[in-house]
């Protein structure tokens, strides 16, 4: 599925629930069901600085597509993060690098977003296309 | 007599809506809102009443001018200072603590000199005077905290030494809300002859001080904290002190006579007010102190004790739920964890159902530290809460905590 496929399909999920309790609910959900996150990768090396929540990120590069793990000790954080690892992972660095992510705005998300907001979020996704980039970079030096 | 009803009529801001829900401001340790005569006057000086002070000879100047050092003698009678030209204004209290740090700093600390803070002090507090070390080479001590939050005052002592210039001391806590003995501290210190600041963000909203009945040698506090606008802030200093310390900042206002090569400066308070000072600000300054005096001091912090006792009677029922900081006496300040609830999704929830308070580390990261915590959640009540919101927000978080776990 293509990335704004997957964005796409999570607009539409979210319409679903109008009133903030219920979209917490199912972010939460969703936090909770994130796959477990090596507790020994809880390093500083995949420790993305925010100031109200901690997220850990890790990348690995398998038949020319990225893939993420992901995780938050708080858990609305984890559920967006994991919004970001179900839109990002398994695409190529190229895609990773050109989305724009608007999902996050149209499902009400957007001030979790906000570069004021020092929650960890911005520099996640920073950071996952860096990491797009990084692979991007040694693959066309092979 | 104290009307909660007339109270709140008189702040436009806690009657509108947030995502359809009434608002619930429980984040007053951080900002408070303004009542009508704070707001009127700002609009009319904005609006109207807009001349530069100290400096023109017309109409409009001279009522700002006047209004501005009517402020200062507000002001001056608030703290029951000795003295008009011992009240600094600035643009708040870390820009008074900046101030201080500096122009103490330059003429009184140099290398190996030792200066006190304490583990309770917000960044505001501690930033300044660690960046003044580093300058001096300096040396900066920190008198710590007991498990219930109440500073170690019997190690203060010992923590004196010939080096000790300064003691820079919260008169409360903007996380434990505990409110220091300042009396007894300042008595302390200058018993080995070393003057104190005491940082008043969180203690002038909160019954207020007498500095001469405190003794301190400087005390800071802002107004946004003090139901007046944003921008606003005072630096007290004895005269002894202010008259010896070099300026801060520098440029008009602040001169007494300039030529290409030389410039003299000019007497306090004007030493200390480089370029045209907030005069919008400083009279709704004086505006919000006449405000809370008219309410009265007194009965404000009766009706606050009330709702602090309240909140800390129906947060117990909340399991795993831990207040930090249980020693007494407390301001309206309530930080807390719950087991297993990360503050961040609290506070993003609560705001959710029109309830505003605050999360993260509280601008305290040493205190975070000692209390081995990333992050806490704080609720702060002014006298414009009442018992109803709060217990509807305990509710609230009951439920947030059943939907987190």
């Amino acid at each position: 599925m293509q990335i704004t496929e997957t964005e796409q399909q999570i607009i539409d999920e979210f319409a679903l629930f109008p009133d903030w309790m219920d979209k917490y609910e199912h972010l939460i959900e969703l936090g909770k069901k994130l796959p477990p996150f090596d507790e020994k990768s809880k390093t500083e090396q995949h420790l993305i600085a925010g100031c109200q929540s901690r997220v850990w990120l890790d990348a690995h590069y398998e038949n020319d597509k990225v893939f993420f793990t992901a995780d938050s000790d708080a858990i609305i954080t984890k559920g967006i993060v994991s919004l970001l690892v179900q839109v990002l992972s398994g695409h190529e660095p190229q895609d990773i690098l050109d989305a724009k992510l608007e999902f996050i705005d149209k499902i009400g998300l957007k001030e979790n977003l906000s570069p004021t907001r020092s929650n960890g979020l911005l520099a996640m996704v920073k950071q996952m296309k860096l990491y797009a980039l990084a692979y991007k970079t040694t693959k066309a030096s092979k | 007599m104290f009307q909660i009803q007339t109270i709140r009529n008189d702040f436009p801001a806690l009657h509108q809506k947030v995502y359809g829900k009434p608002l619930i401001y429980f984040d007053n340790a951080a900002t408070t809102h303004k009542p009508k005569p704070v707001i009127n006057a700002v609009n009319e000086m904005n609006s109207l009443i807009n001349g530069n002070i100290h400096r023109a000879f017309h109409y409009l100047g001279n009522v700002c001018t006047e209004r501005y050092e009517e402020a200062r003698e507000t002001v001056r009678a608030f703290l029951n200072a000795p003295h008009t030209d011992e009240i600094i204004f600035t643009a708040g209290t870390t820009s008074a603590i900046n101030m201080a740090a500096f122009s103490f700093g330059e003429r009184y600390v140099g290398e190996g000199d030792e200066i006190i803070i304490t583990e309770a002090e917000h960044h505001s507090n501690l930033v300044p005077w660690q960046l003044l070390c580093e300058r001096k080479n300096a040396v900066l001590k920190v008198l710590s905290v007991d498990d219930d939050g109440r500073l170690q005052t019997e190690k203060l002592p010992q923590l004196f030494s010939k080096k000790t210039r300064l003691l820079c001391i919260a008169q409360a806590s903007n996380v434990l809300g505990i409110i220091n003995p300042i009396r007894e501290i300042v008595a302390t210190a200058h018993a080995h002859g070393v003057p104190v600041l005491v940082d008043g963000a969180q203690g002038v909203v909160h019954g207020g001080i007498d500095v001469q009945d405190a003794d301190c040698d400087f005390y800071v506090f802002s107004g946004h904290k003090l139901y007046a606008p944003t921008g606003v802030g005072v630096l007290y200093g004895k005269r002894k002190w202010l008259e010896e310390m070099p300026p801060y900042q520098s440029g008009g206002d602040m001169i007494a006579s300039v030529s290409l090569t030389h410039t003299t400066f000019n007497t306090l308070p004007l030493k200390f007010e480089a370029g045209t000072a907030n005069f919008t600000g400083v009279y709704g300054l004086k505006k919000a102190i006449e405000y809370i005096q008219n309410v009265g001091l007194s009965a404000i912090h009766d009706y606050e004790q009330t709702l602090v006792r309240h909140a800390v009677q129906l947060m117990q029922t909340i399991q795993g739920l831990h207040i930090y900081g249980t020693a007494a006496p407390k301001t309206t300040v309530l930080s807390f964890n719950i087991d297993g609830v990360h503050p961040t999704d609290a506070a993003q929830m609560l705001d959710k159902m029109g309830i505003a308070s605050r999360s993260g580390h509280l601008c305290a990261e040493p205190l975070m530290h000692r209390f081995h915590t990333q992050g806490m959640l704080r609720f702060s009540f002014a006298f414009y809460n009442t018992k109803e919101e709060i217990t509807a927000t305990v509710t609230a978080l009951d439920k947030i905590k059943k939907m987190l776990i």
